[in-house]
């Protein structure tokens, strides 16, 4: 394909699109299609076409996320701009035909609160365009970006654009992608490689594996575009064994690439040459961490190494190699296609542009939701995602996985931006947001997230491989009424070294949950430890054994 | 010569005792010690309760309950508390049975899981055997199994003298 | 070749380009502390105890793997230095089971002149007395995982200078342990060489020698620097 023929393959199909009656969107991501069996569904609307004698002017095809998590399965009916959540193989019939009232209740419009809120920029393609046929993700304008920058740009203004735009790194640290692209670019070497950290492992987060199975082509374009900046030639996609599915889209996607020309040995028919391999981790979280992951790749232990040298210098196989997250590959399209002032006048000073947040807990909408950044929290968790269910309370919300800190009610109006979190002790990190009701302990939270990172730990330095033993052990020892003040004192200076000596942020981070629990709730690990109480009446201290 | 004698107690806990031979190991210097020191209560002495004391030289770790009253008892009557060889410093030996269920270790050695701990005959082991300052503070810690002569002359000698306290040489 | 000068605890010292702060420091007799480190075999960065301050960088760095640049200024043993070291030195020895009365090492053991030297009287954190396995399949020599520190010398010297490659770290986190070959026992070992230089190497008494008894391990590392120089320099001398 040249860039004539993707014009005019963009053109033909959206033409196509406009012709239909409806086209009807299964949400065709893990969540839905494992947990709830929308991939049924779908055969059944399939069928009730048939049934109609719709087939040509009514379609049924999957999507990405349509961001319901916690309804699956969620169907989407494009010329309706309405979505259905809870749908069951029975609605087919009624979907085809296009009866609002069957989904009474059932219903969230394009302009209700939970869509409106948002804004979505990653999940653009969400409810829009099939993650399976390429031809729906040319239609939806896909693969321009990487046209504008092969036909119209020289890789320094690549640089330049991803700069301006703001964008910083999604996986967790916010790096400013734009330099870290600069520093790949700067390097002399014959060889580069762009890789695209897939290893999402947070507990509750799932963004970048429904970005991946909802909308592969857009992760691609955004490596190659990176690739066109950097001047390199090979990429890799590093993706953990756990999200099956997203390996398989993301394989489909490559080969539908590859064959349209859209990636390979002339991508558009221009002197640009990319092409990406998919390289499946085996689960291990700190392989999520770049030089762990390199190692993984090269097929040693994955296990890190100091930094310097970053991997910008001396990365997979001592090459430059750029490394970004899902997210912020899928950021770099729109922004080579909108121009980073559209893209700069969303966020935050500091943090621009979107973000992208996987709900979970005792929320009423669990899900996938984007917004820019520097929304409030409470914006996100109430006016969106519909607050916490009767009978319980909102206590607080624990970002960023194992590797951040929780954010209690007295800081839910904190804009929810890289500086602003770390403020109160917090962080955005990939973007996993778990809300805990007041029936949660904070200390049984803290151990959770601590044992978590103990079991995690790759055994290679010695703070991080002791360290989260000893913490794990001592907040045991406190939920079991056996601990004392001495211990949080231990806990403090064990947190230090970490923070201070680990050779990763695996180790460094692994304290954030318990200081920012013994921040904002100490209260319930003193009275684990005066009274022998769980506060939270969660967990159940055992007094100590009278001893003679 | 009236003048007031410091008052030392030894204790044996968990250990083996070799701390304690390790103690007579002074010989003859233990006539000059006692011209220092008055031995209130120890294995070799015979006193029935622990009194009020200056020093107290701790061998063994902490197994049983009664250690564990014991200690804190001790503690409360002890100006300076010394862990007095590697089993009240970390277990040592003593603890070595730590990786092991109890249950186990009971059946092992007696054929009877819980053998001794019901019976009101043997005092009730604790699930792990613990160094001292996992129960108490202890001001000062004298390593070695057992801790030579010369080490155990220099500690007692520098806290008879009032002098500063040495940096422990080894550890373990 | 244009050396680098560079400060160090106070002290102006010269190192060549490319070389650590680690060895330009004990070059100038500043004994940085460090337990997987070892003269002639690659550096990983791994133990954490020869991390030092160098002025203008907010994170601590490993000595043994920052190479010394122009005008550094580099503080090897400040009071938070000292404070992590101890604290790393008692997670090593809580982690496993260091009974040193009743180890082959005894007396000449890295872990325990680290522990005696950064001032270690006891242990703060609690010991967590795991069961280890002692693999005694091999003819010549013993493993005895309870002493283990996983500081990967062993697995170094095996791939790096031997060339046999039979040891690895194999599992994860605390239940991480040194295996030979894929997980087998020593003995059974197709790559071993039955050469000794992990035992040599082993900073601990979890390599030894069979039949040394307590405290009668010594280890002897000068095969190394032999080694290494003739490598480099072509010349084998002693």
């Amino acid at each position: 394909m040249n860039i004539e023929e993707l014009i005019e393959t963009e053109q033909q199909e959206r033409e196509r699109q406009a012709g239909l009656r409806n086209r009807i969107l299964c949400c065709s991501v893990a969540g839905c299609t494992a947990a709830a069996g929308s991939a049924a569904i779908r055969g059944s609307i399939e069928a009730a076409i048939q049934e109609q004698g719709l087939p040509g002017e009514v379609e049924v095809c999957g999507t990405g996320c349509l961001g319901l998590c916690g309804h699956a399965p969620c169907v989407r009916s494009a010329n309706l701009n309405e979505t259905y959540h809870d749908v069951t193989a029975a609605d087919a019939p009624y979907l085809v035909r296009g009866d609002r009232s069957r989904f009474e209740g059932r219903t969230v419009r394009d302009t209700d609160a939970f869509y409106a809120g948002q804004c979505r920029v990653v999940l653009e393609n969400a409810g829009r365009v099939d993650p399976e046929r390429v031809l729906d993700y040319i239609a939806a304008g896909g693969y321009k970006g990487l046209l504008k920058v092969i036909s119209e740009m020289t890789p320094f203004e690549v640089v330049e654009e991803i700069k301006k735009s703001g964008l910083r790194g999604r996986g967790g640290a916010g790096y400013p992608t734009g330099l870290k692209w600069e520093l790949v670019a700067r390097q002399e070497s014959p060889v580069k490689y762009v890789i695209c950290n897939a290893d999402e492992g947070d507990p509750g987060a799932f963004m970048d594996r429904s970005v991946l199975e909802g909308d592969p082509h857009r992760v691609l374009e955004g490596m190659a575009i990176a690739a066109f900046a950097v001047g390199a030639t090979q990429g890799y996609i590093y993706v953990r064994g756990e999200s099956p599915l997203a390996v398989e889209r993301v394989r489909t996607a490559i080969r539908q690439a590859e064959r349209e020309g859209l990636l390979g040995n002339r991508v558009l028919d221009h002197n640009f040459q990319f092409r990406i391999d998919v390289r499946i981790g085996a689960g291990a979280y700190v392989c999520g961490e770049e030089t762990a992951l390199i190692a993984s790749i090269e097929g040693q232990r994955g296990t890190p190494r100091p930094r310097p040298p970053y991997p910008p210098e001396k990365g997979l196989w001592g090459a430059p190699t750029l490394i970004n997250n899902v997210e912020t590959f899928a950021n770099i399209a729109p922004i080579i296609r909108k121009g980073s002032a559209w893209y700069a006048s969303m966020g935050t000073a500091a943090s621009r542009g979107t973000k992208v947040y996987a709900l979970a807990g005792r929320i009423a909408k669990p899900g996938l939701v984007e917004v820019p950044m520097g929304t409030p929290l409470r914006t996100i968790l109430f006016d969106i995602a519909g607050g916490v269910p009767a009978g319980y309370a909102f206590k607080a919300a624990q970002t960023g996985g194992p590797a951040a800190g929780c954010i209690p009610a007295q800081h839910l109006d904190v804009p929810m931006e890289y500086e602003s979190l770390q403020a109160i002790g917090s962080m955005i990190g990939s973007g996993g947001l778990i809300v805990v009701d007041n029936s949660v302990c904070m200390v049984d939270l803290a151990r959770f997230f601590m044992e978590f990172c103990m079991d995690e730990s790759c055994g290679k330095c010695i703070p991080c491989r002791a360290g989260t033993v000893q913490m794990h052990d001592t907040l045991d020892r406190i939920i079991k009424g056996r601990g004392s003040e001495a211990d949080l004192d231990l806990l403090a200076e064990l947190a230090g070294l970490m923070r201070a000596t680990s050779l990763c942020g695996l180790g460094m981070a692994a304290p954030n949950p318990v200081m920012s629990t013994l921040r904002h709730f100490k209260d319930e690990y003193l009275a684990h430890i005066h009274e022998h109480r769980c506060l939270a009446g969660s967990c159940t201290p055992r007094e100590e054994v009278a001893l003679v | 010569m009236d003048t007031v004698k410091t008052r030392l107690a030894t204790v044996w806990m968990g250990g083996c005792s070799g701390c304690h031979m390790s103690f007579l190991d002074l010989d003859e210097t233990l006539l000059e010690l006692a011209a220092k020191v008055e031995l209130c209560y120890s294995p070799i002495a015979d006193a029935k309760e622990f009194p009020e004391v200056d020093v107290t030289l701790v061998e063994g770790c902490l197994a049983n309950r009664e250690h564990l009253a014991e200690i804190r008892h001790i503690r409360a009557r002890t100006k300076i508390l010394i862990a007095f060889g590697d089993c009240a410093i970390t277990g040592n030996i003593t603890a070595i049975r730590n990786s092991v269920p109890l249950g186990v270790v009971l059946s092992t050695a007696y054929g009877d899981p819980r053998f001794g701990q019901t019976q009101g005959v043997l005092p009730v082991l604790l699930d792990e055997a613990m160094p001292l300052h996992e129960a108490v503070k202890v001001d000062y810690y004298l390593p070695g199994c057992p801790p030579s002569a010369e080490k155990i002359l220099d500690l007692v000698g520098s806290l008879l003298a009032g002098e500063p306290v040495n940096g422990s040489k080894r550890f373990g | 070749m244009r050396v680098r000068t560079l400060e160090i605890d106070g002290q102006m010292m010269t190192g060549a380009p490319g070389e650590s702060i680690f060895n330009v420091a004990w070059n100038n007799g500043i004994h940085i502390p460090r337990m997987c480190h070892l003269g002639g075999l690659t550096d990983v960065g791994a133990c954490r105890l020869c991390l030092v301050e160098v002025e203008g960088q907010s994170r601590l760095l490993p000595s043994c793997m920052t190479p010394v640049r122009e005008g550094m200024v580099v503080r090897t043993n400040t009071p938070a230095l000292q404070k992590h070291r101890k604290l790393i030195v008692e997670l090593l020895l809580a982690e496993r089971n260091h009974v040193c009365a009743v180890c082959v090492a005894n007396g000449a053991c890295e872990l325990q002149d680290l522990a005696t030297s950064l001032g270690v009287d006891h242990v703060r954190v609690r010991y967590r007395h795991p069961q280890c396995e002692v693999d005694l399949s091999h003819p010549r020599f013993g493993l005895d995982h309870n002493r283990c520190i996983l500081c990967s010398r062993c697995v170094r010297v095996c791939d790096e200078v031997e060339g046999a490659h039979n040891w690895d770290i194999g599992h994860r986190g605390t239940n991480a342990r040194v295996i030979s070959d894929f997980g087998t026992a020593w003995g059974d070992s197709e790559s071993c060489t039955s050469c000794g230089k992990c035992v040599q190497v082993c900073p601990t008494g979890a390599l030894f020698s069979k039949g040394a008894s307590v405290g009668e391990m010594r280890k002897d590392r000068s095969f190394l620097k032999y080694i290494v120089t003739a490598r480099e320099k072509h010349q084998w001398i002693r």
